[in-house]
């Protein structure tokens, strides 16, 4: 029997009938996610299986959307928000930063927040400024939140499950290049486990560590690099916070090198992240600095042949890998 | 002849405005004495509100408070001894010690919490008001919120998505006069009852410093938000006699005008009450304010007695622990 496979988006959509349908207390509200299934189609089908009580559009009306998701939670519901693009998370951000992710620990524990927070983030598409950024060390920054950044369908399915049924907001940032990308997802019931890293590749030479999309243009490098001869191990991060450096230091321990690809800014981005925690626990293991690749330190512009400039590419990755390789 | 509150009602919100307004004097006292530290917030002049609304909720309804918040946890069923120990940062305290003056809170006692931001209670309310919905429970919450958080953003999303779900929320205007040192003139166009028709919902504004109006009023406006009309707006006029913080210079008003407030200081109001319709007399009176007082000073030392949140706890209650 063939494996099923699945885009990205109907992951998505699949995770959260399959939880809604478990647990009565999960709804899904945010703009245009009724009928319309979805600024990116990633709710389609869930207002015809659930209805308008349980699938609720909202005005716009973002710090509302997070607010009422956190008083909801707080008092026995478990709630999945969506802010459509990542970029309007600053309309929301006191929702986020000082209510959700503050009350358990302003509270003594005495507090549950069993939020998803679900929201689209990425350049590629010609959306200009606005509608293209990666803001996740906004929210990496916040103790108190998870931040999840799926790469795969089956992922994509599996950590929003389990953000779901955590007792935590979790912020599940989904790449909107992403959503039509196809892959295999059982239709069982599985969750994948936040707060560990994927090591998608096996290699001796190099880890390269990279973030949802990155990791497309990561598999593409590695196996250009192999016909070079260079061995890349490739992890994809998978949860940002918390940040899986066991998995990240074991490979390093291994190829002695490493390479960092996140679609953020190169400055604050969270290549920096990563980076200042190899050098922290592996400076040792190391026979090279651990090298970045990351967006330019601009806005994202509209035109295509700009925004490619600005954003990773694979051409990005493999020159970075070649330059560590030589160190 | 004006709605009276029965004599046994009138002497028990006696009580509690006093303890709000005892607790509050402690505070002072143990700030200037530099046991409390950042900053707080007191609720002195604007007891009525808390005593007049939140007395009237079910253990089970909700509120969502404010940063000058503590009149509105003791109303809600809070106890002075573990309040007091979250205001000097003891492990004894609502919050551990973590939380302090702006953030008391107890879900079980369903206060979801004094807030920091001035209108970050609102949303959370409006999606408390959801969940009861959702779960087919009668109970309403109760948001409170000042002049200052009325023109922020998420006071206009919450009454917008309020009014448009039906939810029961009843929002609770207390209009102190002042946002820092802003007067409501300065910073609010228009009015809550314009801003509240605005948004298709019912209004109602009372003297806040008059408990019986409070009270009274406060009764419609929860029956009709039980009953699954939808929210309701009640504006309730007061005044904070004390600065914005304890130790606020407050050169932006006259001395003049705070002592024409303390003329209508709604806890003298009450005793004149109790009095003219002859419920207590002056040996009463003085009698339950020195019981009141006991009971103050007796938390008080019991929270400066208590021991200081261990060094360890502060990675405690970050997040909750999962599996997977």
């Amino acid at each position: 029997m063939s494996e099923r496979t699945l885009t990205y988006r109907e992951a998505v959509a699949e995770a959260i009938a399959e939880e809604m349908a478990r647990d009565e207390r999960v709804f899904l509200m945010g703009e245009d996610v009724g009928a319309h299934g979805g600024a990116f189609a990633a709710s389609k089908g869930l207002f015809e299986e659930f209805g308008p009580g349980r699938v609720k559009d909202t005005p716009i009306s973002e710090s509302i959307i997070v607010g009422a998701g956190v008083g909801a939670a707080l008092t026995g519901m478990r709630p999945v928000v969506e802010i459509m693009y990542i970029d309007f998370i600053g309309m929301a951000l006191d929702s986020v930063v000082n209510q959700a992710a503050k009350v358990k620990y302003m509270f003594g524990g005495h507090a549950r927040v069993p939020l998803t927070i679900r929201t689209a983030f990425g350049a590629g598409r010609g959306n200009a400024a606005q509608h293209s950024q990666s803001l996740e060390t906004w929210l990496t920054l916040i103790p108190g939140l998870i931040v999840v950044m799926p790469f795969t369908p089956y992922d994509a399915k599996g950590l929003l499950k389990s953000a779901i049924r955590n007792d935590n907001p979790v912020v599940v940032i989904e790449n909107k290049l992403l959503y039509c990308a196809s892959g295999h997802v059982p239709e069982d019931d599985y969750l994948v486990p936040i707060g560990k890293a994927e090591v998608r590749r096996e290699g001796t030479d190099v880890t390269v560590i990279a973030t949802s999309r990155m990791n497309a243009f990561t598999a593409a490098a590695a196996e250009k690099l192999a016909a070079e001869g260079i061995d890349v191990e490739w992890i994809d991060v998978r949860t940002l916070k918390p940040l899986d450096m066991d998995t990240i230091a074991a490979s390093i321990s291994k190829t002695h090198r490493a390479v960092i690809v996140n679609e953020g800014h190169d400055t604050g981005g969270f290549s920096n992240e990563i980076s200042s925690k190899i050098m922290d626990r592996c400076f040792y293991d190391l026979d090279a600095p651990a090298l970045r690749v990351a967006a330019e330190d601009v806005p994202i512009p509209y035109n295509t042949e700009l925004e490619n400039e600005v954003i990773p590419a694979e051409k990005d990755i493999l020159s970075a890998v070649r330059k560590v390789m030589e160190i | 002849m004006a709605d009276q509150l029965s004599p046994e009602l009138l002497v028990d919100r006696y009580r509690l405005m006093l303890k709000m307004r005892f607790h509050e004097e402690a505070i002072k006292k143990l700030f200037t004495e530099g046991k409390i530290g950042g900053t707080t917030h007191l609720y002195i002049g604007q007891e009525a509100v808390a005593a007049g609304i939140i007395t009237q909720l079910r253990p089970d309804d909700f509120i969502s408070s404010t940063h000058r918040g503590h009149g509105h946890m003791l109303a809600k069923g809070g106890d002075l001894k573990p309040m007091l120990a979250e205001i000097l940062g003891k492990s004894a305290g609502y919050c551990k010690g973590k939380g302090g003056s702006m953030h008391i809170a107890s879900i079980e006692l369903g206060n979801l919490g004094a807030n920091g931001i001035v209108s970050g209670g609102l949303p959370i309310a409006v999606g408390s008001g959801l969940s009861a919905k959702m779960r087919g429970t009668d109970q309403i919450t109760v948001v409170s919120f000042g002049d200052g958080a009325a023109n922020e953003g998420n006071t206009h999303e919450s009454m917008n998505l309020a009014s448009l779900w039906d939810l029961p929320v009843l929002f609770l205007f207390e209009n102190n006069r002042y946002a820092v040192s802003t007067e409501t003139s300065q910073s609010m166009a228009g009015s809550m009852e314009k801003r509240a028709a605005g948004y298709d919902l019912p209004f109602v504004q009372v003297d806040g410093n008059d408990l019986e109006v409070v009270h009274f009023a406060g009764n419609e406006a929860i029956a009709h938000v039980r009953s699954g009309e939808g929210p309701y707006v009640m504006q309730a006029d007061t005044y904070r006699i004390e600065g914005h913080y304890y130790g606020d210079a407050m050169v932006y008003r006259t001395k003049e005008e705070v002592d024409e407030w303390r003329r209508k200081d709604p806890i003298d109001r009450v005793e004149n009450l109790l009095q003219e319709r002859e419920i207590l007399d002056e040996g009463g009176i003085a009698e339950i304010r020195s019981e009141i007082q006991k009971e103050v000073d007796e938390a008080v030392d019991f929270a400066e007695n208590c021991t200081p949140p261990p060094v360890e706890s502060i990675f405690e209650d970050v997040y909750t622990e999962w599996q997977s």
